[in-house]
């Protein structure tokens, strides 16, 4: 069934006593995609993640690995996933070759394929010193990559890694994303990350969620266009800035400016226009504003990050969410 | 059922390589040997009617009492607050066999243990040069009730363990079940409650479940396939509850 997409959930609740984790969730990720997982702290990123690999029932909805049910046959859905669970808890006193082995074993690899297979994830983790050393001596950027090559080590269709590059030093998050990279087309992907640009680097799709509801997903650009609504730009100039806007409007109708600050020595100030266009609108900027009696010293456009799609995305539930109180 | 060998000598192999089951095995010996010499300092004062086997035998709640709780308080109790219980059942393994496997290791360890006692007896037998010390019948009794009861404690520890996080707690909690089922089912059925004519089922029941009348009998060279059976199912029992505890432990947590 190589059609079905690599998971697919539909209405998924889970509610602890009391408390509702994850609140009608549904998405899918197709095969090959690397889908980022953002949402503050107790979104329930990591209770979705459970679901997903069987180890904590839903209490309604559906979920679907590759065409399977994992409530009805978790079996068969464990052996499809690599799962690397939140802070990446890993026995203390084994050595690494060892708890890759014994891994690989419950894993159902076969005993002649697990001795090269090894090889190949220590290679692939750039773990290859430490293999002899025991896991409760090693740093955490090596524990880290331990969890990952334990996640691939059985070739599973879809991985999910629950922050996979938390506590990493720049340079091994850099190894990480080239790792997840490289995963891209052959294996599902999902990981949750509170780093955004790393989200942004390496996933195709990006899901937010905040309070146990999804709040936007789509490419990191769509986020963008559909979250925000605008873009941004910045400009240094000098003039007469009250009869600006009216100028604004023949570029486009819906640039205005939004701030204006104090000018300096030189008569310039900083100026922050806004525009729902998505147009790249530079260039007519440009050729206005030294035309006139301005006089133009410096434009950008400010390109939203993630970041400020994921503010903007879990500060509009929060909107949502009060105004649904306000009502009642 | 595919997996319960690769986590049982994994575990077995986690046995092994600590150091701390050497600590507890030397202790548990030294101990052992204390009793040992102490009964036969009392057989060169006066002659005694039962054999020093039997003796022996009659303390056997000492040592499991302590050990028991300390062998098998770590197994599940550890998993969880380390959460590499989430990586273990997110394999294809399930929770029967990941307990089966834990309670196997933990079992294997405690009848090594008892049965490293046995040499004991070997030398005293080699250095006394006397046949009646080494009386086969309460000696082979005895350590089949060590290894049938071992069962059920064993069983009881490892329940004791899915159901806490904190290995002292589970430790506890193992000693006060494996007390009470020594010396508190001992004690009721001596008390007066029970001798009404309306608790007469009741009374047969705390009866048939003493476990010091269990090694009275053993070491005589009774087997009565009952007391056979009231440890296979108490082991069948807790070993359950200790698969529901666990899984219980994941719909909450």
């Amino acid at each position: 069934m190589p059609d079905t997409p690599a998971i697919e959930v539909s209405r998924l609740v889970k509610a602890y006593a009391g408390v509702t984790a994850v609140n009608d969730i549904s998405f899918k990720v197709a095969r090959g995609e690397i889908l980022g997982f953002l949402g503050p702290n107790g979104a329930g990123k990591s209770t979705t993640m459970r679901i997903l690999t069987g180890y904590q029932p839903a209490t309604s909805g559906e979920v679907n690995v590759c065409g399977v049910s994992v409530a009805l046959r978790p079996d068969e859905v464990k052996r499809q996933i690599g799962y690397m669970p939140e802070n990446n808890p890993l026995p203390e006193d084994m050595r690494v070759s060892e708890y890759l082995y014994f891994r690989g074993r419950l894993k159902e690899i076969k005993r002649r394929m697990l001795g090269p297979r090894i090889d190949e994830v220590l290679e692939l983790c750039d773990l290859k010193r430490v293999r002899h050393k025991i896991i409760g001596q090693l740093s955490k950027g090596y524990r880290q990559r331990v969890g990952i090559a334990e996640a691939i080590l059985a070739e599973p269709p879809v991985i999910i890694m629950d922050e996979p590059t938390i506590g990493l030093d720049p340079h091994q998050i850099l190894i990480v994303r080239d790792l997840i990279a490289s995963l891209r087309g052959r294996m599902t992907v999902i990981i949750s990350s509170h780093i955004l640009p790393e989200i942004e680097m390496t996933c195709d799709r990006v899901l937010i969620i905040n309070q146990g509801r999804v709040v936007a997903q789509g490419t990191p650009a769509d986020l963008r266009r559909d979250v925000l609504g605008h873009s941004t730009y910045h400009l240094e100039v000098a003039g007469d800035t009250a009869s600006l806007p009216l100028l604004l409007a023949t570029i486009d109708p819906t640039l205005t400016v939004t701030a204006e600050g104090q000018p300096d020595g030189e008569g310039f100030r900083r100026l922050t226009l806004s525009t729902a266009n998505d147009r790249e609108l530079g260039e007519s900027l440009l050729r206005t504003l030294s035309s006139q009696p301005y006089r133009l010293r410096a434009l950008s456009r400010t390109n939203p990050t993630l970041e400020d799609v994921f503010l903007a995305a879990t500060r509009r539930s929060w909107d949502v969410k009060s105004g649904d109180l306000r009502k009642k | 059922m595919k997996h319960f060998f690769t986590l049982l000598s994994h575990e077995i192999r986690m046995l092994l390589v600590s150091p701390s089951t050497y600590l507890a095995a030397l202790l548990f010996l030294s101990f052992m040997g204390f009793i040992f010499t102490t009964i036969l300092e009392s057989y060169s004062k006066a002659p005694l009617e039962l054999s020093p086997a039997h003796v022996f035998f009659q303390l056997f709640w000492l040592p499991v009492l302590f050990m028991v709780p300390m062998l098998t308080m770590k197994c599940l109790a550890e998993e969880r607050r380390l959460g590499t219980i989430e990586t273990l059942l997110t394999t294809p393994v399930t929770t029967t066999e990941v307990v089966l496997g834990k309670y196997g290791a933990a079992y294997l360890l405690y009848l090594a243990l008892w049965g490293s006692t046995a040499g004991f007896f070997l030398i005293l037998r080699k250095f006394s040069g006397d046949v009646r010390f080494m009386d086969p019948g309460p000696l082979l009794g005895g350590y089949l009730f060590i290894a049938v009861s071992g069962l059920l404690f064993v069983a009881l520890g490892v329940f004791a363990s899915s159901l806490s996080r904190n290995q002292a707690v589970a430790g506890i909690l193992s000693f006060t079940m494996i007390f009470g089922l020594i010396f508190g089912l001992s004690f009721l059925a001596g008390s007066s409650i029970l001798h009404r004519e309306a608790l007469q089922p009741a009374r047969q029941a705390v009866e048939y479940a003493q476990i010091l009348t269990h090694r009275d009998d053993f070491t005589r060279g009774v087997i009565d396939t009952r007391q056979l059976l009231f440890y296979l199912s108490g082991t069948v029992l807790a070993l359950i509850f200790s698969i529901l505890g666990v899984e219980a432990k994941l719909l909450h947590s």
